[in-house]
């Protein structure tokens, strides 16, 4: 396929592979305080290599690169990506899956607007995500009207059909998703459709990086960055969290190459002591990005608190619409409030989706939680990172 | 939900949309968020809209790129 084929080149990931491995010689080689290794357990503080250098491959500091993005981790997994580093290098999954971040209280709200007869318009994805007693997908098998629908635009021809039936659309998603949800919220007032709502849950990958990065538990060495927000947001976005007191910031694509050579250029900002915002996607990312989805998306929406599966509630990291529009807020106009929800104190979402843990560290990994039977949300999306491990790397 | 794909553009229609082709058959999608769409750009596609024209010279850079990578590899084995 053009533009697909040609990114997935074996020769060139040869390449790229030789390239990191002699660049990750050259990484920082003695633990910072606090800095943990690979397993978790903390690595030398002394200044000198943590062992001996026939134990390298364990006990040497590793660099932690978040890969923010689901689609990054989906790749990684897909690709094998791992298994071309070398042990000092690790890639750990941010919280980048907007299914996986999804509140429980938010899949209890949507059923109960389902239950009061409303039709309900979702993202497969969000299918088996467990509410806080049951899933979408439980409250379609019990006759309730839920559709799933890849695009928005599902939505709005449901609404134009059916102008008797009350239409919800679940707007989940990041930026990327945001923009044309708000394109078709305009375009279904530019017609005065009056029967379609949308319950939001929108986040923003900005303010998410930031608390990941002021953290205590985490150590995140650099970002890479997501391909398609940051075709939204615009390469500039990330510049708050390079300089000084920041790390490197590498935009890459989603195939393979594009993955090898974003995590090579974030390699080499490390040994060299640079960190800045470097767009290894400039084929689709503009410094400024997407004026055109910012501009919707500002006239429609504005920022607020809100709550992340497993993380909690981030200052200003998701959108909601502003009062002008209130006919179209589901919550408004069904007068129903999205709770807070609990989730099964033993799933380790929280801490894989923060990089914490892996989906290895969870005991109910592969047996109790599969994503026929998941119990949190990065089993059930496929481009949550348990998934991703599930399908991939058993 | 988020996979997002490189399509070409191949009709324009009323109303900021459009067809565009992906590996032989055709999508319809929403163009309402790029600017100055034509017949022939590719463009990245998500959740039915584009949201991204693809640079093809910076694209066909990477690729040429690629392709030396690989052969100078396969030189220095050689
Ligand atoms: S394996 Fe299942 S239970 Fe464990 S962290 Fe992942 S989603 Fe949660």
């Amino acid at each position: 396929m053009k533009y697909i084929d040609g990114f997935r080149n074996p020769g060139a990931a040869d390449a790229l592979r030789d390239d990191i491995a002699s660049l990750a010689e050259k990484l920082p080689q003695s633990g910072q305080p606090g800095m943990t290794d690979l397993l978790g357990e903390p690595a030398s503080t002394t200044g000198v290599p943590a062992c001996p250098s026939e134990h390298r491959d364990t006990k040497v500091r590793t660099t932690n690169i978040m890969e923010v993005c689901g689609s990054h981790t989906m790749a990684i997994a897909r690709y094998g990506i791992r298994d071309l580093l070398p042990a000092n290098v690790n890639l750990i999954s941010g919280p980048g899956c907007p299914v996986c971040v999804t509140d429980t209280g938010y899949i209890d709200a949507a059923i109960e607007l389902a239950r009061r007869g409303l039709l309900i318009v979702t993202f497969g994805d969000m299918l088996n995500v467990p509410g806080s007693e049951t899933s979408l997908a439980a409250a379609r098998s019990e006759g309730l009207d839920i559709e799933t629908s890849y695009s928005p635009t599902h939505a709005l021809e449901l609404a134009r059909e059916h102008p008797d039936r009350e239409i919800v659309f679940l707007a989940i998603g990041f930026e990327t998703t945001v923009a044309p949800t708000m394109a078709l919220l305009e375009e279904a007032r530019r017609e005065g459709i009056q029967n379609l709502t949308m319950l939001i849950a929108f986040k923003l990958v900005p303010p998410a990086l930031q608390a990941l990065m002021t953290d205590p538990d985490l150590h995140i060495d650099a970002f890479l960055c997501p391909a398609h927000v940051s075709a939204i947001i615009g390469a500039d976005a990330y510049a708050p969290f390079t300089g000084e007191d920041g790390v490197p910031c590498v935009i890459a694509g989603f195939e393979p190459l594009d993955i090898l050579l974003g995590l090579k250029g974030v390699l080499e900002q490390l040994v060299n002591g640079k960190a800045c915002v470097e767009n290894q996607y400039g084929r689709v990312v503009r410094q400024q990005g997407n004026q055109k989805a910012q501009d919707i998306m500002a006239r429609f929406l504005k920022p607020a608190d809100v709550a992340w599966r497993g993380i909690g509630v981030i200052p200003k990291s998701g959108l909601v619409l502003r009062e002008k529009y209130a006919e179209f807020d589901a919550e408004k106009r069904h007068a129903i409030t999205i709770p807070i929800g609990e989730i099964d104190p033993a799933c380790r979402c929280g801490d894989v989706i923060k990089g914490i843990a892996g989906p290895f560290d969870c005991p109910m990994f592969g047996t109790v939680c599969t994503p026929s039977d998941p119990v949190g949300p990065c089993m059930v999306s496929s481009e949550g990172s348990c998934a991703a491990y599930y399908k991939y790397s058993r | 939900m988020c996979l997002a794909v490189p399509m070409q553009i191949k009709e324009l229609h009323p109303g900021n949309k459009g067809l565009c082709d992906l590996d032989g058959s055709l999508q319809q999608v929403d163009l309402a968020l790029i600017e100055d769409a034509q017949v022939g750009d590719f463009v990245i596609i998500h959740a039915g809209f584009a949201i991204e024209k693809l640079d093809q010279a910076e694209a066909d850079a990477r690729l040429e790129l690629f392709e030396e990578l690989a052969m100078h590899r396969k030189e220095a084995l050689a």
